[in-house]
């Protein structure tokens, strides 16, 4: 087998490089790449759209109906991670981990079933990371805030500087990962419930292709944004960018909601009672 | 002589991203450990993404966002082509997406053969 | 651009692809797989392509590493390949 696959790349790659022989030389401005529907874009980003960064405005209004099936690609993926892993009839451990508040002190009670609920001396603990790091909660409870205060920058910038609706969701995904991680599993969904995040990431995709349906009502295409300027009190050129932004908002959301999703399916083996 | 180091010198980013590919493929096809594909799957996906970008690049040219004071004079040249870069956003998602999912499925199949190996897997499947 | 960077960091970039896939261990090789994913963010950010550096630098170090590690956690992680 190992050697099948040795002789199968090195021909793929003999014959790839022989084709290499034809590419055009690297950092050519006349390649075939850059000269027929490009210089367009970059030419007329400023007086169609009035969004300086010309991959936001190709992706989200020139080319934006790739951009809504990816959302939806992103969102079925969060459901099917859901419906493979997600158990819900509750586990049977075998031992369970406290953890004395004032003293630090680690318990480990041996009792099948579903763990004591929580006393009041005593806090419930994840059994597969048992030792208790101060530094790292304390500073990471410090730090999510001012994480998620980035991400929602990027996702409102996104107009003017690198970034956009999916970095600044990555982002805010990863805030509530850390969350997660850093602390226990509980704690991460008591501040964002397991049934919030399934309405989130239906709802991104539901903003996207909302915007595309006001746009069919109010008279004009598909996702042409121009036809908001008769609600807003916009021209047709800012009401693109506002449609711009409203696609990034729900990109964003639908792409936190489902990190998140497949974070805790992953961790949990599925039983989202705790996790790493 | 001459000749061949003109080649090379003027494609040699051309063959390192395909030996890259080269490398994912390896580990999708010859691995045995499901993880490993699945690091080969991802490998042989970033280096295409790799390779598009190269061929948006332009000798001289910045990235593509519209300097703020030269509005009114844009000219194609002076910025790179961004439709590579928006092509392999979209890719880049599609990556971490299929990531998850295949991540997923190796836990499942953990949690029934309780091995990751793919020869004993299709051993237990044999037996059973 | 300046080649002499380009080629160090594809030099790190197919070390680092190898070495994920040889390595015994498979928590080393989510690692290794984090330092790849960086190595070509980089890449992409010299070429010029900012966007996308700013996405695999988030996604790859960010979400993708820490899938790994999750999934390296409920299954086994040594392998005999």
């Amino acid at each position: 087998m190992r050697i099948l696959g040795i002789l199968v790349c090195v021909a793929t790659g003999a014959m790839l490089i022989w084709a290499s022989g034809e590419f055009p030389p690297w950092g050519d401005p006349n390649s075939p790449a850059s000269l027929h529907v490009s210089p367009r874009y970059i030419e007329k980003t400023m007086e169609e759209t009035s969004v300086p960064n010309a991959v936001t405005s190709v992706l989200a209004d020139y080319r934006g109906y790739d951009t809504m099936f990816e959302t939806t690609v992103i969102f079925a993926a969060g459901v099917s991670c859901f419906m493979l892993l997600r158990l819900f009839s509750g586990r049977e451990r075998s031992s369970h981990h406290y953890r004395h508040i004032l003293t630090g002190l680690t318990l480990r009670v041996r009792r099948k079933g579903k763990q004591l609920p929580e006393l009041e001396e005593f806090e419930p603990m994840d059994s597969l990371w048992t030792p208790y790091d101060l530094i790292l909660r304390t500073l990471c409870r410090f730090l999510i805030p001012f994480i998620q205060l980035f991400a929602l920058y990027v996702i409102a910038h996104g107009h003017h500087s690198p970034g956009g609706g999916f970095q600044g969701g990555v982002i805010l995904g990863a805030s509530m990962i850390l969350l997660a991680i850093s602390q226990d599993m509980r704690s991460a969904l008591r501040r964002i419930r397991e049934r919030t995040l399934a309405i989130f990431s239906v709802a991104g995709v539901a903003i996207y292709a909302g915007t595309g349906a006001l746009c069919l009502l109010l008279g004009s295409n598909f996702l042409d944004y121009a036809a908001l300027s008769r609600i807003f009190p916009v021209d047709p050129v800012g009401a693109r960018s506002l449609g711009i932004f409203l696609v990034e908002v729900g990109v964003g959301i639908a792409v936190m909601a489902t990190m998140i999703v497949i974070y805790h399916n992953l961790a949990s083996e599925g039983f989202l009672d705790e996790g790493l | 002589m001459d000749r061949i180091l003109e080649v090379v010198i003027a494609k040699y980013n051309y063959w390192i991203y395909i030996v890259l590919m080269m490398i994912g493929l390896y580990g999708v096809i010859a691995k045995n450990n499901l993880v490993k594909k699945i690091v080969g799957m991802s490998i042989f996906q970033t280096a295409i993404i790799l390779f598009f970008i190269s061929m948006g690049m332009k000798k001289g040219a910045t990235i593509p966002i519209i300097i703020h004071g030269q509005e009114a004079s844009v000219r194609a040249s002076d910025y790179i082509n961004p439709l590579p870069h928006v092509l392999m956003l979209t890719a880049i998602v599609v990556a971490v997406s299929t990531l998850g999912v295949a991540l997923a499925l190796a836990v499942k199949i953990y949690k029934e053969f309780d091995t990751l190996e793919e020869d004993e897997i299709l051993e237990k499947i044999r037996k059973s | 651009m300046i080649w002499q960077l380009d080629l160090v960091i594809l030099t790190l970039v197919v070390i680092c692809g190898i070495g994920s896939l040889m390595i015994k261990d498979l928590l080393g090789a989510a690692i290794l797989f984090g330092a790849y994913s960086f190595m070509m963010c980089v890449l992409w950010a010299i070429m010029g392509a900012v966007d996308v550096a700013f996405t695999e630098a988030s996604v790859g170090a960010g979400v993708s590493t820490v899938f790994f590690v999750a999934a390296v956690f409920h299954t086994t992680r040594r392998t005999k390949d």
